[in-house]
């Protein structure tokens, strides 16, 4: 808009429709200005920075797809008697809430495939939401200035598993009764004020009448409206931030390098949606998930054989499975003051769970606090590079699969023919084992690729062409790396431990002490990336530079 | 009449013969072994014990003793009826291939004139239950009582899919698809393996009855909303997500961002 323009000429006319009609728009709500600054959002491209889009576009699928279901699900406790079209429940007394989940199924034009369309995304959203963690987590990505981000993006993972479980509390069936009765137990295994909880949230004794109607109400209401303002805060945040990148030629912490988003990352971002779509609704067309007919109503005396959570909730149900009731003689539950206090239940359900949130809510200010780096960081580290963090990922990883795993402990024994037990035991041995065993080969794996990386860059690629020499002697050539390649193999950082340091007053006090033991443990084992020195000595042989290579050993500080 | 005769000469009149031929063959057979079944079934003649108790030493003694008295091996058969003996034998079970914790199901060692003699023998050393009869197996009960019935007594080891789960060290409770009618019924009044025995005081022969019917009809519907992955819940689903889903997205993902490196 021209500073000179009158009332009566507007300084800019539209040759055509459609563009007048913009014209008029972008006049009144400036859309030209917010158009321009975030069409010109720039975005890395790579595969693994995409997962983030998926847990989105699983969201918006789940919206779609839920607010369908809405329409038709019912979630009355009242009892009535089934008629509708699925034979083997014929005249079953069941609750109002399950027989309309079956009507959705059986009597409702499309309802089953929508109904599987929403479960079938509800898996793919939280887990994709973890593959999108673990990518962030292992590249650094949420180091200075994303720690917060990496906060909300936690309280997305734990809303995403509480809109799944209340969600899969609903159809009122045998499976997802047994799951809240689990739930149930938990909660009374908490000590002194446990009972009550249990009777605040099923208005009294289990299960009660009211608890498919609250948790209808928190699964369609109040977790996606959670969820929904935690991605605005996330979006908002990557905005502010900008979008991370790979270590690579020109790219740097004070620049992106990619495509920007108009036009084609919001065409490819737009098509990607269609994508998942597709996907999950091949998913849903093709493959059932929650077969609820199968389970029956619910009752409070049954409980099927491999009864589970799903998957997200699995590693909680997993730790409940491995823990023991007695350890020898002594029986993990206790009786004090005439009171119960059943540790066997609330060690189990609570615990792990609890230290593994803890430590991903808090890790990126561990790791601050033991590099004390306080520089912003917009490069991303190849998980290699950063050993020891790598390492204590997978670490947590491993963990969390044991427990994962443990809670398909009875299909592990039936599908290997193998004995229940004997998965037990080796599942209790792998939770306190396993996370060590991940860490000390994870940290040799990340170690031994920096070698290989430092070798390449030296010495460049193998070419696995033999040449004799004159004097008799046999090489192989290799071949030195173009720049760009080398860069990658170059262009990080690897700190070295930082020794305690005196604060204000000159004293070095016990915290920073601990704090320099960590930070040995955290950098001592590192390989050094090349240095320009090293890669001029390394080259500077010219044609014969491999003949040498015995002669220029590879320095790997510690 | 006259259309027929003009279509006689149809280059497929023949193949449409041949298919009658064989379905009126196939059906008549099927009527008559069913029959000559049902009768067999619940007589037994002196001399099918007689041969039966011959199979008997030759292939069951090892273990079970001479006499069916039991040995260290394998306990004793005297009162376990015939119906013990058409399971276990019938569905492959026995002789068993090795020890273990739990007698796999296997092909049928024995013919069916075998079985019905050796459950002749086992039946002639003392009173136990009897094959059913087959107006209990009709599959023409109640399926929702069954269904009820079986929820309550049943899916906590077999799965309420009858999708079959895990017991303890080794055990386990089987799949329940494909297994006939005769055998869940004997299963029930004659609890094989760590299975418990279902007495007619404890669930009737209607209830059976109804109990075979909702796991013949659970079996005829199939899958209504696709491949079942086993009907073993959220575990297989989980499995499926994660492999299945997310491998597809990823490979998308690769090709959408490949294009323009």
């Amino acid at each position: 808009m021209s500073a000179v323009s009158t009332p009566n000429a507007p300084a800019f006319v539209a040759k055509t429709k459609g563009g007048r009609i913009t014209n008029f728009v972008d006049e009144r709500v400036g859309g030209s200005g917010m158009l321009r600054e975030f069409g010109r959002k720039v975005f890395p491209d790579h595969w693994s920075f995409m997962f983030g889009e998926v847990a989105l576009y699983s969201f918006v699928i789940l919206l779609l797809s839920g607010t369908f279901l809405t329409f038709f699900f019912d979630p009355s406790m009242a009892e009535t008697r089934y008629q509708g079209s699925y034979m083997p429940l014929k005249n079953v007394e069941m609750s109002v809430a399950y027989s309309s989940s079956l009507d959705i199924s059986f009597d409702v034009r499309g309802g089953l495939f929508m109904r599987q369309v929403h479960h079938w995304s509800a898996l793919l959203f939280v887990a994709s939401v973890s593959v999108h963690m673990l990518r962030v987590f292992f590249t650094g990505a949420f180091r200075k200035p994303r720690e917060m981000n990496w906060v909300v993006g936690s309280v997305l993972l734990i809303l995403s598993m509480a809109a799944g479980f209340t969600g899969y509390s609903l159809p009122d069936d045998l499976l997802s009764g047994n799951g809240l009765r689990i739930i149930d137990g938990v909660i009374k295994s908490i000590p002194v004020i446990g009972t009550y909880i249990s009777f605040f949230l099923f208005g009294g004794e289990f299960p009660g009448t009211m608890v498919i109607g609250r948790l209808y109400m928190l699964h369609i209401l109040l977790v996606p409206a959670l969820i929904l303002l935690m991605i605005v805060m996330h979006l908002f945040m990557v905005v502010v931030h900008k979008h991370t990148q790979y270590p690579g030629p020109g790219r740097n912490d004070g620049n992106v390098v990619g495509y920007p988003l108009g036009p084609v990352y919001a065409a490819k971002a737009g098509g990607f949606f269609f994508i998942v779509f597709g996907v999950v609704a091949l998913m849903a067309g093709f493959f059932t998930i929650n077969p609820i007919w199968n389970y029956g109503p619910y009752d409070p005396s049954p409980v099927s054989a491999g009864t589970q959570p799903d998957w997200y909730i699995g590693f909680v149900d997993g730790a409940l499975r491995l823990m023991p009731g007695t350890i020898g003689n002594w029986s993990v539950e206790q009786v004090w003051f005439g009171q119960v206090f059943s540790f066997n239940v609330l060690v189990p359900a609570l615990v792990p769970a609890g230290i593994l949130f803890t430590v991903m809510f808090m890790y990126p200010w561990i790791e601050r606090w033991i590099t004390k780096d306080d520089r912003e960081h917009h490069v991303l580290d190849r998980p290699r590079n950063a050993p020891t963090r790598t390492a204590i990922g997978m670490a947590g990883f491993v963990w969390y699969c044991v427990m994962w795993a443990a809670a398909g402990s009875d299909l592990i024994a039936t599908h290997f023919h193998v004995s229940l037990n004997d998965v037990t035991y080796w599942l209790r041995t792998l939770f306190f084992i396993g996370p060590i065993i991940a860490f000390v080969v994870t940290k040799r794996i990340a170690l031994a690729l920096q070698r290989k990386d430092r070798e390449i860059a030296l010495h460049g690629r193998e070419t696995g062409r033999i040449v004799r020499l004159p004097h008799g002697e046999f090489i192989e050539v290799h071949a030195p790396l173009d720049e760009y390649k080398r860069y990658k193999l170059v262009g990080f950082e690897s700190p070295s431990p930082l020794p305690a340091e005196p604060n204000a007053n000159g004293v070095v006090d016990k915290k920073e002490k601990r704090r320099a033991k960590l930070s040995q443990w955290f950098f001592e084992d590192r390989v050094a990336p090349a240095t320009p020195a090293e890669l001029e000595a390394a080259h500077g042989h010219g044609a014969h530079e491999a003949i040498e290579s015995g002669e220029t050993q590879k320095t790997l500080s510690r | 009449m006259k259309a027929l005769s003009q279509k006689r000469r149809h280059p497929l009149a023949a193949i449409a013969l041949l298919l009658m031929g064989l379905l009126v063959t196939g059906g008549l057979y099927a009527v008559a072994t069913t029959v000559n079944q049902a009768k067999a079934s619940t007589s037994f003649s002196a001399n099918d014990a007689e041969e039966g108790g011959k199979l008997f030493a030759a292939n069951c003694a090892t273990c079970h003793g001479m006499g069916a008295s039991g040995s260290q091996a394998g306990p004793s058969l005297v009162g376990v009826g015939a119906a013990a003996v058409d399971f276990q034998v019938g569905t492959g079970r026995m002789p068993m291939q090795m020890n273990g914790p739990q007698a796999y199901k296997k092909p049928a060692q024995f013919n069916e004139e075998q079985t019905h003699q050796l459950s002749a023998y086992v039946a002639s050393l003392g009173p136990g239950p009897s094959i059913p009869e087959a107006s209990v197996l009709d599959g023409q009960g109640d399926a929702a009582n069954g269904g009820e019935l079986f929820r309550v007594n049943c899916a906590m080891c077999h799965n309420a899919a009858a999708a079959g789960g895990a017991l303890t060290r080794g055990k386990f409770a089987p799949a329940l698809s494909g297994v006939s009618e005769k055998h869940i019924y004997e299963a029930m009044v004659t609890g094989p393996q760590n299975m418990p025995v279902f007495s007619d005081a404890n669930i009737g022969p209607e209830g059976k009855r109804d109990i075979i019917t909702f796991l013949k009809q659970i079996e005829a519907n199939g899958s209504p909303g696709g491949a079942d992955l086993g009907a073993l819940g959220p575990v297989s689903e989980g499995l499926f997500v994660w492999i299945a889903g997310l491998g597809v997205i990823i490979a998308f993902t690769i090709w959408l961002t490949s294009r323009t490196s």
